[in-house]
């Protein structure tokens, strides 16, 4: 038995303590918006926050989440996608094939969270998704609109 | 690809011969809901194109495959432009292979491949639109009483100017649905279009911004178990033995089953639980006959062609061999392009119920119908008791079309448990093991320089893989693979040499190693416009003479080709010196009916390479959705530039060495320059977009390479090569 806080909401899981913390969330609470891609962290399809961090959910056991943390998945990043990171990725039409983008919003807002206003070596050095359709530059610009928006947030 | 799938298609081509004359319109066969399409089937159908509710939303047919490259917005672009409805209104859905084939193929071909989902079905999509506009036009003229002539469609409405009458869509579609098609229409001149044409954003992008987005990865059905999945590793392989007892009591294990002679699948609760316990199962492999099968080993095999006597010829102009004997000065290189996974971010899946009585499959599919067919001879089922429902895909890229192996296998094992659904997905080890490989081939490339520099005779002689030999031996012609020749033909509308060679020679030594090659995004056009631009760069090298300057005069007879060259030499400013330490390279190409070009800036420093900047032109006739075009352009640097940089796959002991990211690496997003694509639709003809740029990346790139270090790099990847 696994406690977990998805999303804000806690959650008592039946579930050996090796599995992923990806397939728990995939397969037994049902949140299929966070994608395999490589099953070893490589790839970022997975990406979800711990505590407000951006992390890689595939090859972590589930059995590393301490109880009280809070686990956020795509699902919870917003109600109604309405964070500046998913607001960005609407303006500049970013997805393509889209499987990855769960996981390159969940890296970016994660980014922003740390670094309000990233530049281009920040991002470089933070968003290492891969996308095989080829959105790497919306993508950045996508964060930096987003970034721009949380500035006139925080001035407004 | 076995024999009876290449009857199941032939005769969908048949199909397709009987109603390719016009649109089939007024049909009686019921309209059967898409498990994940939107209901519609309340909704009155105008043809088989165009639904309408009665609140005003259009439903727009879409017969072609969404897996990123934006076909479904441009298509439905294309039919609501003729549709004149409003395009805040409009919505799409998949029809399924099974009602494409019961209603005779309506819907025409579904495969989505070779850049052709706009260019080859844009003409009947627009008859669709416009044919439903009229008759959403007669039904309203006839409520009124007004001879129809007198009426207009506009935005989703249909006027009576003269009696001051007007009326949406919504109540007009009931008894549009009643009305006579028109025997012809007239379609608009792309230069009146209103939706069509324009930068507009994506229909399905909200669903990929919050998780919403169905894959077939994430598909629930009721009662439904998941499958983990190991075919024989080895190529030609199979499976002799394994130890079911093994696992059959680790937690959640439903069943191991065998599926065909190659693989073996645990069937669990969860995926998670299947994989675990298909790790602990043990195999015993028959390694079949490829063992001693290595990069090497096929290197050699290539090596042999290059010299080979036989040789099929694809291009033939004057007498190349008498010219490069006679020649005063040759130039020589052998270029070589390696295997390649597809590596789409979604691994292959399928979902399948089996009974007795019928199959279905859920599936992210470039090819329904290639599903379709696959499905029914797996489940051992007539084709009319079967059935697909397509997927959005999580990246095609030529894996998801001809290929349907998924499908096969997850039909194989829902047999074995019938009655429930099954959800088979491929672990990423499986995906890079089990590809359908880009081929490898080599290239021997010799020209004749005169004494004033001038190109008098060129042999290229590729040796290596066919595609269609392996996958579609339908298509061969007389033992040649035309395929293998893309853009280096003389005639034809799909890819011509961009170049005026007097005496030309383009021959492929056919070796075909065993390892299974497949469509990659790009196909053969990948290697062909690196072998002719590297090689046409060092042409200009030995000749002395700048690279621009050295192709325009071979292209005075090419000015399509010659368009996109000079725009992107124009816009890198080429005729300018670029920033200290900056070199250019340039490259153009003509492929799936389109002409591309691309300059590439790079540094190398230390021998660190460094991508600044790429810009690319593309003509492909007509521009459905330039922003789409763009992303395409600037989307097929990532995957050209992928394979240039990092793409390889190795054979050691007969089988694939990589098996993930951290050995199959590809592009990410500090490396990936800026790309300014140029778009310069010159009209009367449909090319397509997908594709062809992916081409000219390694070649400028390399170009621009040599530029900066002096090192001709001739073989794929660049990771192998030390640029210090």
């Amino acid at each position: 038995m696994a406690r977990l806080i998805i999303n804000g909401t806690p959650r008592d899981i039946e579930v050996d303590p090796d599995t992923p913390l990806l397939w728990v969330i995939r397969e037994q609470i049902g949140l299929t918006g966070t994608k395999y891609g490589c099953g070893v962290a490589a790839c970022g399809a997975c990406t979800i926050h711990i505590d407000g961090v951006a992390t890689r959910s595939c090859a972590l056991p589930v059995s590393a989440v301490e109880p009280d943390q809070q686990i956020t998945t795509i699902e919870g990043l917003s109600p109604d996608s309405s964070h500046p990171v998913q607001q960005a990725w609407l303006a500049l039409d970013v997805p393509q094939c889209g499987y990855c983008q769960a996981g390159m919003i969940m890296a970016a807002a994660g980014l922003l969270m740390q670094n309000p206003n990233p530049a281009d070596e920040d991002i470089n050095a933070e968003i290492t998704n891969i996308c095989r359709c080829g959105t790497y530059n919306r993508v950045r610009a996508a964060i930096k609109l987003a970034a721009k928006a949380g500035e006139a947030t925080q001035r407004g | 690809m076995n024999a009876i799938i290449s009857i199941s298609r032939r005769s969908f081509i048949i199909g397709v011969a009987s109603t390719a004359g016009g649109l089939s319109l007024g049909f009686n066969v019921p309209f059967i809901k898409p498990a994940l399409a939107e209901g519609s089937e309340t909704a009155p159908e105008i043809n088989a194109w165009v639904v309408i509710r009665p609140d005003d939303t259009v439903v727009i047919r879409i017969a072609r495959s969404e897996m990123g490259q934006g076909t479904l917005t441009g298509l439905a672009q294309l039919v609501a432009e003729e549709l004149n409805c409003d395009w805040s209104k409009v919505t799409t859905e998949y029809p399924s292979p099974a009602q494409n084939l019961a209603r005779d193929r309506v819907w025409g071909n579904f495969s989505t491949g070779g850049s052709r989902g706009i260019r080859e079905s844009h003409e009947y999509v627009r008859i669709g639109g416009a044919v439903a506009r009229e008759m959403l036009i007669a039904a309203a003229a006839a409520e009124w009483g007004v001879p129809a002539s007198e009426c207009t469609a506009r935005m989703g409405m249909v006027t009576h100017a003269a009696s001051d009458r007007a009326t949406f869509y919504g109540q007009l579609a009931a008894a549009a649905a009643r009305m006579t098609p028109p025997a012809n229409v007239t379609l608009k001149d792309p230069k009146d279009w209103t939706i069509a044409g324009k930068p507009l954003p994506r229909l399905d992008t909200a669903d990929k911004l919050n998780g919403s987005q169905v894959y077939g990865t994430d598909l629930k059905l009721p009662n439904m178990l998941n499958a983990a999945i190991r075919a024989c590793p080895y190529f030609g392989g199979k499976v002799e033995s394994f130890d079911a007892a093994a696992v059959a009591g680790m937690p959640g294990v439903r069943t191991v089953v065998q599926v065909d002679e190659t693989a073996v699948a645990v069937v669990a609760d969860t995926w998670w639980r299947a994989k675990t316990a298909l790790d602990a199962l043990p195999i015993v492999w028959d390694e079949g006959p490829n063992r001693q099968v290595t990069s090497a080993s096929i290197a050699a095999m290539l090596e042999e062609g290059l010299g080979a006597n036989d040789a099929f010829i694809g291009a033939r102009q004057g007498d190349a061999g008498t010219a490069l004997s006679a020649a005063g000065r040759t130039v020589t290189a052998t270029y070589a392009y390696p295997y390649q996974n597809h590596a789409t971010m979604e691994p292959m899946n399928a979902t399948a119920l089996y009974t007795p009585e019928r199959c279905e499959v859920w599936v992210p599919t470039q090819n329904g119908e290639a599903s379709l067919a696959a499905a029914a001879e797996a489940a051992g089922l007539p084709v009319q008791q079967c059935e697909v429902h397509k997927i959005h895909l999580g990246g095609g890229f030529g894996r998801r079309g001809n290929f349907q192996d998924y499908v096969r296998q997850a039909v194989s094992i829902a047999k074995q448990v019938p009655g429930t659904p099954v959800k088979l997905m491929w672990s990423r080890e499986e995906d890079m093991l089990h590809g359908a490989y880009h081929p490898t081939t080599r290239c021997r490339l010799t020209g004749a320089l005169d004494a004033d520099g001038n190109l008098t005779a060129l042999h290229m002689r590729i040796s290596g893989q066919s595609i269609l030999a392996a996958v579609r031996p339908e298509g061969m012609q007389n033992g040649m693979d035309p395929v293998v020749f893309q853009g280096l033909v003389l005639s034809g509308t799909e890819g011509t040499l961009g170049y005026t060679v007097d005496n030309l020679l383009v021959d492929h030594a056919m070796r075909n190693p065993p390892i299974p090659p497949g469509f990659w995004r790009g196909v053969n056009l990948n290697q062909n416009a690196l072998y002719v631009e590297c090689f046409m760069d060092e042409l200009a090298h030995a000749a002395g003479v700048d690279p621009l300057a050295f192709r325009r005069k071979l292209m005075a007879k090419h000015p399509k080709h010659l368009a996109v060259l000079e725009a992107v030499a124009e816009r890198i400013g080429w005729d300018n010196p670029p920033a200290a330490g900056v070199h250019r390279g340039l490259a153009q190409i003509m492929g799936f009916g389109s002409y591309v070009a691309a300059a590439a800036e790079v540094s190398v420093t230390d021998g660190q390479l460094r991508i600044h900047r790429i810009v690319a032109a593309t003509d492909p006739g007509h521009v459905v959705n330039p922003a789409q075009v763009e992303r395409q352009v600037e989307g097929s640097f990532v995957y050209g530039l992928s394979a240039c940089i990092y793409g390889e796959c190795t054979v050691n002991g007969g089988r694939m060495e990589q098996e993930n990211f951290d050995s199959y690496e590809v592009l990410r997003m500090a490396e990936m320059p800026d790309v300014e694509t140029i778009i310069l639709p010159s009209g009367g003809f449909w090319g397509g977009v997908g594709e062809p740029t992916i081409a000219v990346a390694a070649p400028a790139v390399l170009n621009a390479i040599f530029a900066a270090t002096g090192k001709r790099i001739r073989t794929l990847p660049l990771k192998n090569h030390d640029l210090a």
